[in-house]
């Protein structure tokens, strides 16, 4: 049953994304667009990390040297929506769900989350490399009136459950209604975008279809200067990011003092 | 009564009782209390039964509530009027269906009263002359989290209507409408059937196909297990959880 994921004649894609570090501002808007767009509550203070629930986060991360030396980079991080290899259960969340709550859509290549599904026992959030689950200590609250304003195609969170970035999938299922109500299949590359990449004023995010190589993400993926997260993992992510900054590269895998100096990126 | 009188008596049969005993054993291999493996089952049986009739006809009751729609209309009398389903139900521009049709659609020819029918009288005095929207309750609503195309199955499936809903389109009065009293889900997707024992929905179709004539009246369930079936059957997929939900 399970290779039976999907037919081999139907159209399959793999959605990614690219991000350019060097256009990158660290202004946040991605961050405040996808809160808006997956009903994501708020805090009086949202600064405090320890308490809010980000599904797009910006982080800071600096060369740590001195002055005219210092550099900075902003590092947006989405859910990375592993692939792994071979075997689906590769995708570490995946692997660990003791209630199948999440898992790898073989026509997407999403990571899902089905909140109705979580108990909350957060081993994902502790498989996960790179911190994109969050759980809600609380039920969501909104400012007097906001809830009226709450997306619809987004069901919203009890508390007790991990959450995380979709790929704003609803988007993707509207897109794909509207095809089918004009009788078609397939989707053109600018019918389905997410929230954060068509937030970003820098132009610093590109959302498409991986495998198509009329989308632009294919291209930009294969520069010299892309890398993934902590990709000795093996996680396969499919968030790219680009930077001409050798040691922002370097910092993606963490690389610890000499660690990595002959280690070469595809 | 005399109480000795009673003893000896008991005496006396206990007696005979045991020396029945020595007899029997003496006669046939056969012990007395043999039919006593019939306890057991007749426990089981009575627990069964009490069991099965608490899960069948004494909890449903309890467990789900019923209300009446608002307004008693005749889908038979408008479909003929309207002429076809897509008058009042239609795909918008972008694709989304527009479901139950608004009180502007019925105030077109509803404005002043066309009958005597008390029904309309209600709906002309409650809903049209205040402007207030009719809260239909709908028996197809699903959870929240869950995510439905009607343009996959209407236009793409070229799917009927009563394959989902049952013969809704045809019907003379609205039927009451039955919820979950502890999640207030409408009964429609939860739990017709029990563990599947009837079968499903779009079956109830192919039989009302052969003999003709539709027998069911109540909708089919859309149960996740009821779309999933379908799927597999269909589409031949083994769908991921992000194809149907949100
Ligand atoms: C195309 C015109 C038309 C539209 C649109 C229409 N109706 Fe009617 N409706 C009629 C006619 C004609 C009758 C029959 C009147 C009579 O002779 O009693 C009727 C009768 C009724 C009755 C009383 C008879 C019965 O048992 O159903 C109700 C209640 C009613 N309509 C409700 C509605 C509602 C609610 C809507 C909006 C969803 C609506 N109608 C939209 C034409 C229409
Ligand atoms: C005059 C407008 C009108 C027309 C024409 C019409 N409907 Fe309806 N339909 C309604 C209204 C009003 C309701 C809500 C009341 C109810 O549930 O019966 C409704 C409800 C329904 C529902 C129930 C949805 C749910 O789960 O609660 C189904 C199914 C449906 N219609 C199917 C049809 C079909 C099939 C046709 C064509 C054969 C049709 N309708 C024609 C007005 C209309
Ligand atoms: C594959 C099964 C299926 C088919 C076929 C189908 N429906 Fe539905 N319908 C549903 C489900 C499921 C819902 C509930 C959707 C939800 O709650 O998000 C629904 C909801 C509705 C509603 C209420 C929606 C609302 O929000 O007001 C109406 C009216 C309706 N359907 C009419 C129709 C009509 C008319 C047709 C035929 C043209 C049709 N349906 C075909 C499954 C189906
Ligand atoms: C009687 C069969 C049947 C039932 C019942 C049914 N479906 Fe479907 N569904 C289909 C078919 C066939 C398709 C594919 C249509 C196409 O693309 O040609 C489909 C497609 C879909 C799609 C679009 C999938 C995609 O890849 O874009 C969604 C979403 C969906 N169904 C949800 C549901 C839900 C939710 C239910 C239960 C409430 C349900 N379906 C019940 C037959 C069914
Ligand atoms: C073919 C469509 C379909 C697919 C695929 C699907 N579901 Fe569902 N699911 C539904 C429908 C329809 C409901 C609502 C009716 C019900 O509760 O059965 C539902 C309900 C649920 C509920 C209960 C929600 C509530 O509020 O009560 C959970 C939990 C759930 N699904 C989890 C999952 C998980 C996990 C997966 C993936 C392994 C999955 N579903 C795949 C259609 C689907």
């Amino acid at each position: 049953m399970k290779e039976a994921h999907h037919k081999a004649d139907e159209k399959t894609y793999k959605f990614g994304m690219v991000i350019d570090l060097d256009k990158c501002t660290g202004c946040g808007a991605c961050m405040v667009a996808c809160m808006a767009e997956n009903n994501l509550p708020f805090r009086k203070d949202n600064s405090d990390r320890l308490r809010s629930n980000l599904w797009m986060r910006v982080y800071k991360i600096s060369n740590g040297r001195s002055f005219p030396d210092l550099d900075i980079s902003f590092i947006p991080r989405p859910c990375q929506h592993c692939e792994g290899h071979g075997h689906h259960a590769a995708t570490p969340c995946v692997s660990v769900c003791p209630a199948t709550a999440t898992d790898y859509s073989h026509e997407t290549g999403i990571v899902s989350q089905v909140y109705t599904r979580c108990f909350g026992c957060r081993y994902c959030m502790a498989a996960c490399p790179y911190h994109v689950r969050v759980f809600n200590w609380w039920d969501p609250t909104w400012p007097k009136g906001m809830s009226k304003y709450l997306n619809p195609d987004v069901s919203v969170r009890m508390r007790g459950v991990v959450e995380k970035c979709s790929f704003c999938y609803h988007r993707y299922q509207r897109a794909k209604n509207k095809a089918y109500a004009e009788e078609r299949r397939e989707l053109h590359e600018d019918e389905y975008q997410t929230a954060c990449t068509q937030a970003c004023p820098a132009g610093a995010i590109t959302f498409g279809d991986l495998k198509n190589p009329e989308h632009k993400v294919y291209k930009l993926k294969k520069s010299p200067y892309a890398f993934r997260l902590l990709e000795k993992l093996g996680t396969n992510p499919k968030i790219y990011y680009v930077s001409t900054r050798d040691w922002v590269r370097k910092a993606g895998d963490v690389y610890l003092g000499k660690e990595g100096k002959d280690v070469t990126h595809a | 009564m005399s109480t000795t009188e009673e003893k000896e008596q008991a005496v006396a049969e206990n007696e005979q009782a045991k020396g029945g005993d020595e007899q029997a054993a003496e006669v046939a291999p056969v012990k007395p209390g043999t039919w006593r493996f019939l306890i057991p089952i007749a426990a089981f049986a009575l627990g069964f039964m009490s069991h099965f009739s608490l899960g069948w006809v004494i909890l449903p009751p309890i467990l789900y509530a019923e209300k009446q729609q608002p307004i008693d209309f005749s889908h038979k009398l408008h479909v003929d009027e309207v002429g076809d389903c897509e008058g009042c139900h239609y795909f918008r521009e972008d694709g989304s269906f527009s479901g139950i049709p608004e009180l502007e659609n019925c105030a077109e020819c509803h404005e002043e009263a066309m009958g005597e029918d008390p029904e309309e009288a209600k709906l002309i005095t409650e809903y049209i002359e205040p402007g207030k929207e009719i809260p239909w309750l709908i028996y197809a609503r699903q959870p929240q989290c869950v995510f439905f195309s009607h343009a996959a199955h209407v236009k793409m499936g070229e799917m009927d209507c009563a394959i989902c809903h049952g013969p809704i389109g045809d019907s003379d009065h609205v039927r009451p409408y039955q919820y979950n009293r502890l999640t207030k889900y409408s009964r429609d997707i939860w739990g017709w059937n029990i563990a599947g024992l009837s079968k499903n929905g779009w079956d109830y179709l192919k039989q009302a196909d052969n003999s003709g004539e539709i027998k069911i009246e109540h909708a089919a369930r859309m149960k996740m297990d009821d779309c999933a079936e379908c799927h597999m059957e269909k589409r031949g997929t083994h769908d991921a959880c992000f194809v149907c939900h949100k």
